[in-house]
């Protein structure tokens, strides 16, 4: 069982964060096949939201078929994120850092960088769902 | 969709002054709706037309299908939770529960019971002597025992300290959960009441400035920001909630439902409070001369 908290400050709104927060733990392997995901009433109760936000979360993390709901049971894992993605992690890690030296040796300051790299990444995920 | 409150062209004068003018909306049923807006801007007044306490000047307005004033009126399905969460300070905890379970057909009274158990409060004890969080907590405790469909709260949680807030938010939104209740609750403050709620209505100067689903009233406003720009300029799908200049930069904020391609602005997501300070903050003239902004479904 995972535990949900929210963050009132990072603009991702509550249902969204919520089901971030699975997904996470479904890829880091704290969740897996089978197990149960907080009742409504818990989440409800814990982090004192509104309950259509909690279903919500749920009904999107179905929808991706990543948990099911059993009546009157509760909600459960059917589908696990951990994959063979990681393995790809260290060369990745790697060409970013020889990008990152490259940046620093242009002159480029920590927030140009972030600001270069959001705005690309950015741009190519609004080019790929356009 | 069913609605639990329906209000159309409701109004409510005392003197010469309008506590609530013009009021059209609906609330659909199975929401946990947030009246928000500054001091004095006709929360209480709405609320109180809408439990039948106090009868409209110009309007009507209906709770669960009926007159709130009517001989019909539908009192045993309606809740209602006062300012300051009213108890009677000579009874005790036990006697309230008691003058619960008189006055209302559908009273639970396990619930009442356990509620006031799972709080740790003592039956014997005179509401006086609790802290305004235990009374909230009682206050909360009749309007849910009660079995209501609708629960009205006039600013239920603004006297209570973070944690008691909390503490009341919680309890409310396990009662939503489990009972699947309608829920109106007032307060000056959004942030008390972002989380809580999925419904906003935005109430300033006795006219609702905005109403509608919390999630689409966040994916329609955006603020752009660019070199200076009269509003007239902008695409007629836009409509300026703020507008303001500096000599080389204009900033609004829009409803809109389209995207913004222009790429002179610089376009970002609004916080659920920038939304409602931006409607707050309008010049008077802006708020009269348009029509209440009701978000499209």
């Amino acid at each position: 069982m995972i535990e949900f908290h929210l963050d009132g400050r990072s603009g991702v709104s509550p249902y969204l964060q919520l089901v971030q927060q699975v997904r996470r733990a479904l890829r880091l392997g704290l969740l897996s096949e089978g197990d149960q995901l907080p009742t409504v009433k818990d989440a409800v109760s814990e982090l004192a939201i509104n309950p259509n936000t909690v279903l919500k979360a749920y009904r999107e993390l179905e929808h991706e078929g990543l948990v099911a709901a059993r009546p009157g049971v509760g909600t459960f894992v059917t589908r696990t994120l951990t994959n063979n993605t990681l393995a790809a992690h260290g060369p990745l890690r790697q060409s970013l850092e020889q990008w990152l030296a490259r940046a620093r040796r242009a002159g480029l300051d920590d927030e140009s960088i972030e600001a270069l790299f959001l705005s690309t990444f950015r741009a190519t995920v609004s080019r790929e769902t356009a | 969709m069913n609605t639990v409150l329906q209000a159309r062209g409701l109004g409510k004068k005392y003197g010469r002054k309008w506590a609530l003018s013009d009021c059209t909306l609906d609330v659909p049923a199975g929401r946990v709706v947030g009246l928000v807006g500054p001091n004095g801007a006709g929360k209480s007044t709405f609320l109180n037309l809408a439990v039948g306490m106090i009868t409209p000047y110009a309007g009507t307005v209906e709770v669960l299908g009926e007159s709130p004033t009517s001989r019909s009126a539908p009192r045993s399905r309606v809740g209602y939770v006062g300012q300051d969460t009213p108890t009677y300070a000579r009874l005790s905890v036990a006697d309230h529960l008691r003058l619960g379970a008189h006055l209302n057909p559908a009273w639970d009274a396990d619930l009442a019971a356990g509620r006031i158990a799972r709080l740790g409060l003592d039956p014997d004890q005179r509401a006086g002597r609790l802290s305004g969080g235990q009374r909230a907590q009682l206050a909360l405790t009749l309007g849910i025992a009660k079995r209501p469909e609708l629960l009205l709260l006039d600013e239920p949680v603004s006297a209570l300290d973070p944690l008691a807030r909390r503490e009341f938010l919680q309890d409310l939104m396990e009662a939503v959960a489990d009972q699947q209740l309608s829920v109106v609750l007032s307060s000056h403050l959004v942030s008390d009441v972002e989380r809580a709620c999925d419904f906003l209505i935005v109430l300033v100067d006795s006219r609702v400035q905005v109403a509608g689903d919390i999630e689409e009233l966040l994916a329609t406003h955006h603020r752009l920001t660019g070199p200076r720009r009269d509003p007239a300029t902008l695409p007629a799908d836009q409509h300026v909630v703020t507008a303001s200049h500096t000599d080389r930069q204009s900033t609004y904020v829009v409803r809109t439902d389209a995207p913004t391609l222009d790429p002179a602005w610089a376009v970002s997501n609004l916080g659920l409070e920038d939304l409602v300070l931006a409607y707050m903050s309008r010049p008077p003239t802006v708020r009269d001369s348009r029509p209440a902004l009701q978000v499209l479904r």
